[in-house]
């Protein structure tokens, strides 16, 4: 600890603070551009200066570190002036020099309103200009489909080349030229291939970069803004949902640094294009082989007709990757109440069961804990695209301590990281498991090792075996020891973690989703947005699709009830780590669509099985009831060790085939499907230029 | 004047051999060993001693420098760096160094190597100068060959590797943490400090970067004595200086000459006196084009010195005198002089980025008469505004010149504004660039 007088109150800081720091700590608040907590430090835009009694000149407070200040001359403790005359000066001055060659084009910038120059230069500029030359005008750049450029803004703070180069893990962004022609481009202007660049958007102070599909739709003081979770991968990213009126306008990432730290992925932050297309509005029937609109006491009715007439044991339900806990549990409800045994809602052929406790299909280290790992070992997992923001995470660790890294998969991409490629499936692991190569040293030497198993390892229908592989290998090397457990199943679906939680696998004698989707296994199959199993030609079963988009499953239904999407209703979501988290509304579903819980409790009534609940907060009550667990929001979630002891159990024998790797990244739900956006990333990452799989 | 038998640089010219033999015939490798066997702490206390004042501009004591490096070679290996990237405007003597005299610096850098701990020296040579670069190399090989560098390098038990490393023509990489990112293969951009490289320098190890000059005289001043080169000069202004003289001169010309000697002396021994009489003269810019000018009447007995220069609100900076003589259009010089820092400026941080653009624009402007006169006022604020408040020393670099030449021209700067003024309307205004 320091001690140091911040304009005249003495307060005790960590010594390795910088200035900056231990002034915000005082409660003086220090302007900046180029400095940012997550960043390393730049020093360039001279924003945070400030007065040091005794310095010859004002000092950059983001970059001077407490420790480096002198005490006085009698042993006093440093001073710092952040509102004395002379760091007033400097800052207007600095102010000055920013503003002479920005654009004064703020009716026009999207950054408008949310800018920082814009702020700082209300709150710590000069009224007048005194700048009579031509201001300097540069072109813009392309450096890709989502982030816009209007390089005539750009202050140089190089934030986006730091977050590009430090974060991303590719250096992609950089300045050509020198002085006062110096310029942020890709070089060749090519697209970043970043599936985490449209982060640099928040973090550019002014209107530089901004985000292309976002642009001159909205300004952000009309927008309402509702905190709520990210479905497109497990993780359970916190976004801010910005939507006006009826419509979301742009998704943006908040602050939690257990979860996502401050980032989101592309896929998480462009995909509101795909909420507007494509979208379920009504009820429809199919009459002669053709869908056609209804209503929904047609549509009711004509699913009773079937399910009446139907054994208990011939009905069926899947549900869907992007489903909240609430609508999991009420479809689990209403099947019961059916007396079906037949629900899964592993729609990836997973073999995860609940009976084997928590800890057998959790990210049992959580993804803080992933930066206290000492060697990691990645299964079937690429987290690059599986979990783009625990990537980051793992290059930050990488970068910090060096950890060693091992890959098991079919391929062997850049991943933004070093790593051993050791192996491409079953066999490997197998070595693993006995102990055997360079890694099972590295492995057992580690205190505290990481053993992510991705699906590429167990989405597969030796899935069971070849986890059972993975336990081995992780009891072998002491990963789930006293009150580490470095056992991670890495899911990719956000539905995924809590629908094992409430059970939705097949009771006995059930069928699970390849026993379904056999011929003539069914005679009514509910759909609750599972749009990634394939019916097949002549399956014969009458399909019940409720869902929000018209995509695969409403392609094969006989019934279609309009869902919501997440960012259209209240509801629990599950992440990987297995932390419980709520979404939130920030828009209402279009047309005739509702909420796919209150779908479920009206088709209860007509089906005679009614569902105990009237309202959100008693299907909220009654599912905290019977999982307590979930009451728990927020919460970090407890390891349990137990699981992964069940899983080294299974039996069967791993085939041969190497660890599969998903292709369509940006193509991975319904949603996603519909956007064009990521149709246009899909299409970049395709042709090899941009953000890719195959450019490693 | 300084009596030939106290010059260390005595090939200057290049009228000898410049090779390992011509220089061995005048001096230097001359008992290398055993200075090197006095130990660390006794060939920097003698540095110490001799007051000798880094001649890369700003006149930092050389030994103490030194001194800074760890006292015991930890886990990171220490290394010297020496910057021959001499870019200044005006200053030409590490170009002669390295072309007429290149063992001098060579047997600096073992010696410099040896009393910071380093077993590998790096050149940053400028890259413009590719026959220097040359000449160093060739003399490094003949060390090399006669075993003066490498294992046991002349035989002093010390083990010491030389590098030659071609930089690209710009001249922030002559600023010393610049020049450093530059030698790890970045882009060359000063780097914040603290951390001071001798601590976190050359790949994050322990550097010290040290000027041509400096590290070359380090042999004789060890082998002569502290007392030796102290006893020149005047206390805190110590020894034999290389002097660059360009400008309205007879004959320009790079001298040694000791410290403090009156500046009318040095132009007319060395040079042949300004160009049309001393009474011809107008203006002198005493140290490099970064330091303030200094008019003809304060010119005289001017003692040539880090303090005296200092004290007049200019610099002796690398000892480049540009002359310049009643023909000279002062306001334009500068302005040239203020376009080149707009031009070298690295654009890393605003002052400097923003603040050399608008300063030559203002000056360019001046120097046509095109300006108000409550512009000048306003520039030498904007001045103030970039110096001090940047990373490196280019923002000072670019300030300097313009405050120098309202401090002491500002009734011409008046009188051309007044003539344009008068003149309105005789010719159409340019078009603003």
């Amino acid at each position: 600890m320091a001690k140091l007088i911040v304009d005249g109150t003495e307060i005790e800081v960590p010594a390795e603070l910088t200035l900056l720091q231990a002034c915000e700590e005082a409660g003086a608040e220090i302007p900046r551009f180029c400095y940012h907590d997550r960043l390393s430090i730049a020093g360039n835009c001279r924003m945070c200066l400030v007065e040091v009694k005794g310095a010859p000149k004002p000092v950059a407070s983001c970059a001077q570190a407490v420790r480096d200040l002198r005490p006085g001359p009698n042993g006093e403790p440093p001073e710092v002036l952040t509102k004395s005359p002379l760091a007033k000066k400097a800052r207007e001055g600095v102010m000055e020099f920013l503003l002479i060659n920005h654009p004064l084009d703020c009716p026009i910038c999207d950054q408008g309103g949310e800018c920082d120059l814009q702020d700082q230069a209300m709150a710590y500029g000069v009224d007048t200009s005194r700048y009579s030359e031509n201001k300097r005008a540069v072109e813009d750049k392309y450096i890709g489909p989502l982030v816009k450029t209007i390089m005539t803004r750009c202050i140089h703070c190089t934030r986006c080349i730091r977050f590009i180069t430090e974060v991303a893990g590719c250096s992609d962004l950089g300045a050509i030229g020198r002085g006062e022609d110096m310029e942020i481009t890709t070089y060749l202007e090519s697209a970043m291939r970043s599936e985490m660049q449209g982060n640099v958007i928040d973090l550019c102070p002014v209107g530089a970069l901004t985000s292309r599909p976002y642009a001159f739709t909205a300004r952000p003081w009309e927008l309402t803004k509702t905190e709520s979770i990210d479905v497109m991968d497990a993780l359970g990213s916190n976004i801010r949902v910005d939507a006006r009126g009826r419509e979301v306008m742009r998704i943006m990432p908040r602050v939690n640094d257990d979860v996502n730290e401050e980032w989101i992925s592309d896929k998480s932050r462009f995909i509101w294009d795909g909420l507007k297309t494509q979208r379920l509005d009504r009820p429809y029937v199919r009459e002669d082989g053709k869908l056609r609109p209804a209503s929904w006491q047609e549509a009711f009715g004509a699913i009773a007709d079937k399910v009446k007439a139907a054994a208990p044991g011939r009905i069926g339900a899947i549900a869907g990757d992007l489903a909240a806990c609430e609508d999991m549990f009420a479809l689990k409800d209403l099947m019961g109440k059916l007396g079906s045994a037949n629900i899964d809602c592993r729609q990836d052929g997973s073999p995860f069961d609940p009976a084997q406790g928590r800890g057998s299909y959790l990210f049992n280290a959580t993804l803080a804990g992933v930066e206290e790992a000492d060697a990691i070992l990645l299964v079937g997992a690429w987290p690059r695209w599986d979990a783009t923001v625990l990537n980051a995470r793992i290059r930050k660790h990488w970068l910090a301590s060096g950890v060693p890294i091992g890959l098991i998969g079919a391929d062997n991409p850049d991943l933004a990281y070093d790593y051993d490629y050791l192996g491409a499936g079953a066999d490997t692991l197998g070595e693993l498991a006995e102990g055997k190569g360079a890694f099972a040293k590295v492995l057992k030497k580690a205190k505290t090792p990481l053993i992510i198993v991705g699906p590429g390892a167990y989405a597969r229908d030796d899935g069971a075996a070849v986890l059972a592989l993975a336990a081995k290998v992780a009891e072998g090397c002491g990963a789930v020891s006293g009150d580490w457990n470095g056992f991670c199943v890495l899911h990719t679906a956000a539905a995924r973690a809590g629908g094992l939680d409430l059970g939705l696998v097949p009771g006995s004698g059930g069928l699970d989703v390849a026993g379904m989707l056999k011929p003539a296994a069914l005679d009514v199959l509910f759909l609750l947005g599972a749009d990634e199993v394939a019916i097949p030609q002549g399956h014969g079963a009458f399909v019940v699709y409720i869902g929000t988009h018209g995509d695969r499953g409403a392609h094969g239904a006989d019934v279609i009830l309009p869902g919501a999407a997440y960012t259209e209703k209240s509801g629990t979501y599950v992440n990987t780590e297995g932390r419980v988290q709520v979404a939130n509304r920030a828009t209402f579903p279009p047309g005739d669509a509702r909420e796919d819980w209150a779908i479920l409790r009206a088709l209860s009534d007509p089906l005679g099985q009614r569902l105990p609940y009237d309202s959100l907060a008693a299907l909220r009550a009654a599912m905290r009831d019977a999982h307590p667990h979930l009451t728990e929001t927020d919460a970090a979630p407890a390891a349990e060790a137990g699981g992964v002891a069940a899983l080294a159990k299974g039996k069967g024998k791993a085939k041969a085939a190497a660890f599969a790797r998903g292709t369509d990244y940006y193509l991975t739900n319904p949603i996603c499907r519909a956007s064009r956006v990521m149709g246009e990333l899909a299409a970049l990452a395709a042709s090899g230029q941009g953000a890719t799989g195959t450019d490693g | 004047m300084l009596a030939d038998k106290d010059r260390i640089f005595t090939n200057l010219y290049g009228r000898g051999d410049w090779g390992l033999k011509g220089a061995m015939a005048r001096g230097a490798w001359d008992g290398t060993a055993k200075i090197i066997a006095r130990g660390r702490d006794a060939i920097i206390d003698e540095m110490k001693a001799s007051g000798l004042r880094g001649r890369g501009g700003a006149g930092f004591p050389t030994g103490l420098k030194w001194s800074f490096m760890p006292k015991e070679i930890g886990e990171r290996p220490h290394y010297l760096v020496v910057n021959a990237d001499e870019s200044e405007p005006g200053t030409c003597k590490d170009r002669d160094i390295m072309r007429h005299d290149p063992h001098l610096l060579i047997e600096g850098c073992l010696i410099a190597g040896f009393a910071m701990g380093a077993h590998a020296g790096y050149i940053y040579v400028r890259g413009e100068f590719i026959r220097e670069r040359e000449r160093l190399q060739a003399a490094i090989d003949q060390a090399y060959e006669a075993g003066l560098l490498g294992k046991n390098a002349a035989k002093s038990g010390w083990d010491f590797d030389l590098y030659v490393h071609h930089g690209a023509g710009a001249y922030i990489c002559g600023e010393e943490t610049a020049l450093l990112e530059s030698l790890e293969g970045k882009k060359g951009m000063p780097r914040m400090k603290p951390p001071f490289p001798a601590n976190m320098g050359l790949y994050g190890c322990p550097t010290t970067v040290n000027n041509v000059e400096s590290i070359a005289v380090a042999p004789d001043i060890l082998r002569r004595g502290a007392s030796w080169f102290s006893g020149l000069g005047k206390p805190g202004n110590t020894g034999t200086k290389l002097f660059c003289i360009s400008g309205h001169v007879e004959r320009p010309c790079t001298v040694e000459e000791e410290m403090g000697i009156p500046l009318r002396e040095l132009l007319e021994k060395h040079c042949g006196g300004v160009r049309g009489g001393w009474k011809n003269l107008l203006a002198v810019i005493p140290g490099g084009s970064s330091v303030p000018c200094l008019p003809a009447d304060v010119c005289g007995d001017l003692p040539m010195d880090f303090d005296t220069l200092r004290n007049l609100k200019s610099g002796l900076g690398t000892a480049a005198v540009i002359v310049m003589d009643k023909s000279t259009d002062i306001v334009r010089a500068i302005a040239r002089i203020s376009y080149f820092y707009k031009h070298e400026s690295c654009g890393q941080c605003t002052p400097c980025r923003e603040g050399t653009g608008w300063m030559w624009r203002v000056v360019d402007r001046m120097a046509r008469g095109e300006a108000h006169k409550r512009e000048i006022d306003m520039l030498l604020e904007v001045s103030h505004q970039v110096e001090g408040h940047t990373i490196c020393a280019l923002g000072d670099a670019a300030a300097w010149p313009i405050q120098g030449l309202i401090r002491h021209f500002r009734p011409e700067i008046e009188r051309r504004i007044d003539s344009y003024t008068a003149n309105a309307g005789a010719a159409p205004l340019a078009a603003a660039e």
